[in-house]
């Protein structure tokens, strides 16, 4: 199998109204796609139901992982399979410390899959290697999950789960939103670090500055629930100098 | 005294012969040497019970006041609590375990008894002790269906002359002691199920920490309901002379049962001057079926008296069992300047109901007390906090904070918050915060998309939940209590 993820006609529907109106996407392993498109046009629509989340209705079509049709697992075990979703909004867990959750994560996957539990001394080890390739400090790890970090700690919190949980095929929601350019830089270079023959990459943004860090193989524009174009990363450019409008009557 | 035993059960059992027309009468159709008293609540048991338990007169006579005074009284019908009226007549209110003679040593003890420690899941480090594995120190008064079995380190107590053992024992060893102090905190007519305790308790522990020693161990007590239908009457009296310090385990455990259980205990705590008792509970007996058929009915009265000024006295509850649970340790703050804290966790899944919350009554100056109540319902559950926070007219410049959360997980249980706050003077400041909340569904894709299963993740968000409770528990408790609450929350999602 020389595709990571194979997405076909997918129509889905939310609370009757349709969103997604046949996508269609195919990343081979090792490379890594970029999604570009108008505010509302289905982009976080498309990465949540990858990943399984509830209220949403696939009429029509379906999403293979390395080969396997995922549609009918449940969100843990495709994220067992190796799917990561890195949130637009990162969700807040209060009272339980950073530290905590990525153990549980990273266990719970473990155990998914028949392994043995991380040894702290270990765990403690790959935690610190991947907090300081990010410039996360140690107080943070210490702190609610989420709660009152700022919305650039947040996003390094999800590329640092990223990083431990070692996924195969990473989807990116505009995880460039609400970074500085320092920051900006840093996540970059900890998503590039990841790169590999073996991972493939679907990063959603609305910013061509990002895709000039992480350098995407193919680029797609988005509009209204379907894939219309897709190019190389000059088409990022294009986008940027002419806007979504020329893309909006190709339906 | 033994011998003295021995007569009572063989004129009992000689008497019972002769008389066999009338046995139901007496209720003594059972040999008294049986492990078990007859059926259901009469003043013959009262007797029973005291001659079991081979007590002085003024004791029974105690126990007989009691239960002339229970016999005028109702059971309270206040709490938010639906069951099916208890039936005493039957309940078996003595049941002693198989082995007669109390063991010496820990190689007497019953192997059984240790393979069920083994399997009630008592933390290693206790069944270590019980095993006698040298250097584990943890003092254990194992109270086994209402008789202590065993108890260890008693003499390394001793040596700082604290006094650890069954509250039988202390009636008899020590009775200037608990004529002082029995029934001093919670007073014999308080409420129905505590009047009841006074006049059938069968065991429980007596702590006595004497002035300037701070208790070099936490102690520790095991409570297992085993026999069926047997209605448990603890009783534990704990004191902490002047400049005393000592912090006092309760867990509990027990294996699957069909039929309700009536527990009532009754704990008293004294501080006197400066001294602080910490007394924490892990509860978690058996809390019935899915579909809400048996489990215990937990009617416990618990309450601390700092009497002293500067005491402290602190309780730290993790409630995950029982069918119902009726229960609110409480604080009287009568020493200037005394504190008093209560930190708390309630789980209710399935059918579960749990009324618990606690009483903060302040009645010296400059007194304050604490609350943190976590509440977590999940299932067809109900759970509710119901507190007093009161301050005397002298009580000037008492102070309170009380935090109070509900958790839902699912829509079909419910979480109530019921405070009640009285202020008898202008100078007292009382903090109220209570917030509801349930587990939303964009915390589960979240955890779920990081690998972990509905269950993993709801264990998870609740132990986010209460951190600020657990961070409160000694340190043994603190990983008991993560495995409870995920053991407690089974079935709840999904
Ligand atoms: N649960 C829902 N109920 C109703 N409408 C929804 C729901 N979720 C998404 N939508 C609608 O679906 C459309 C696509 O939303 P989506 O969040 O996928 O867009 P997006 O491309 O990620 O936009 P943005 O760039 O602003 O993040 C929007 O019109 C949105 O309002
Ligand atoms: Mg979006």
């Amino acid at each position: 199998m020389s595709n990571m993820l194979e997405i076909k006609d997918l129509h889905v529907k939310v609370e009757d109204k349709e969103i997604l109106k046949g996508v269609n996407l195919t990343i081979p392993k090792g490379e890594t796609h970029a999604i570009m498109g108008r505010n509302g046009s289905g982009k976080s629509t498309l990465s949540y139901v990858m990943a399984g989340k509830e209220g949403y209705e696939v009429t029509k079509g379906e999403i293979l992982l390395d080969g396997e049709n995922i549609l009918e697992l449940e969100p843990n075990e495709r994220a067992v399979k190796g799917l990561f979703l890195a949130f637009q909004y990162p969700i807040e867990i209060p009272g339980v410390a950073t530290m905590t959750f990525l153990k549980a994560a990273m266990n719970a996957q473990r155990k998914a899959r028949g392994e043995e539990e991380l040894l702290t001394p270990d765990f403690m080890r790959e935690v610190k290697s991947a907090a300081k390739m990010l410039e996360i400090d140690s107080a943070m790890l210490k702190r609610a999950l989420n709660v009152g970090f700022s919305g650039g700690e947040k996003k390094r919190a999800e590329i640092l789960q990223m990083a431990l949980l070692k996924p195969k095929m990473c989807v990116f929601d505009e995880t460039d939103s609400g970074l500085d350019i320092d920051a900006l830089k840093i996540v970059s270079q900890g998503v590039n670090a990841l790169r590999d023959a073996n991972r493939s990459m679907l990063i959603i943004t609305h910013y061509q500055r990002l895709l000039n860090y992480i350098v995407p193989d193919v680029v797609h524009v988005f509009s209204n629930g379907r894939i219309v174009k897709s190019g190389d990363k000059s088409l990022a450019l294009e986008l940027e100098e002419h806007g979504y409008a020329q893309y909006d009557e190709s339906i | 005294m033994a011998g003295a035993k021995e007569n009572i059960d063989r004129d009992t059992i000689e008497q019972v012969e002769q008389i066999d027309v009338e046995k139901y009468k007496y209720g003594f159709a059972t040999d008294i040497k049986s492990d078990k008293s007859p059926i259901g609540l009469s003043e013959d048991i009262v007797r029973f019970i005291s001659a079991k338990k081979n007590e002085p007169e003024w004791m029974l006579k105690w126990r007989l006041d009691a239960y002339e005074r229970w016999l005028t009284m109702k059971e309270p019908n206040w709490a938010k609590l639906n069951y099916p009226k208890i039936d005493l007549n039957e309940i078996y209110f003595y049941a002693a375990p198989k082995s007669t003679p109390g063991p010496k040593s820990l190689d007497e003890v019953d192997p059984e008894l240790l393979e069920t420690y083994k399997k009630l899941g008592i933390p290693l480090l206790e069944q270590a002790v019980l095993a006698g594995v040298e250097g584990a120190k943890i003092a254990v008064d194992a109270v086994f269906d209402s008789v202590s079995v065993v108890t260890t380190f008693r003499e390394e107590l001793a040596k700082s002359g604290i006094i650890f053992c069954s509250i039988s024992e202390a009636i008899k060893e020590h009775p200037e002691l608990i004529k002082k102090y029995l029934a001093t905190v919670v007073p014999v007519t308080d409420n129905y199920y505590s009047t009841l305790n006074c006049a059938v308790f069968t065991d429980g522990s007596f702590v006595y920490i004497p002035k300037g020693v701070r208790c070099p161990m936490e102690l520790s007590t095991y409570f297992r309901i085993n026999e069926i239908n047997t209605g448990q009457f603890e009783r534990t009296l704990i004191i902490a002379e002047e400049d005393s310090y000592v912090s006092y385990l309760e867990g509990c455990t027990a294996p699957m049962r069909d039929e309700n259980q009536l527990h009532a205990a009754v704990v008293e705590l004294v501080a006197h001057k400066n001294a602080e008792i910490k007394y924490s509970t892990v509860q978690n007996w058996y809390p019935g079926n899915k579909e809400g058929k048996g489990g215990i009915y937990n009617f416990v009265t618990k309450r601390g008296d700092c009497r002293g000024d500067n005491s402290k006295i602190s309780w730290t509850q993790v409630e995950t069992g029982s069918a119902i649970t009726w229960k609110y340790p409480s604080c009287i703050l009568r020493g200037d300047g005394s504190r008093g804290e209560f930190y708390s966790i309630a789980i209710s899944n399935n059918y579960q109901q749990i009324d618990s919350g606690t009483k903060m009554i302040h009645l010296g100056k400059n007194t304050s007390s604490k609350v943190i109540s976590k509440g977590i319902a999940a299932g067809f559950s109900d759970n509710t906090y119901r507190g007093l926070i009161s301050a005397h007219k002298k009580a000037t410049n008492a102070r309170n904070f009380t935090q109070c959360d509900s958790l839902l997980i699912g829509d079909k249980c419910g979480a109530h918050t019921v405070p009640y706050i009285e202020a008898k003077n202008a100078s007292v400041v009382f903090e109220h915060e209570a917030t509801t909340s349930k587990i939303s569904d964009e915390q589960l894709f979240y955890c779920q998309q990081r690998g972990l299963n509905a269950e993993e993740a709801v264990a998870l968000i609740v132990n986010g939940f209460v951190r600020d409770v657990i961070q409160n528990l000694p340190m043994e408790f603190m990983v008991e209590t993560q495995k409870l609450i995920n053991i407690s929350l089974e079935g709840s999602v999904g």
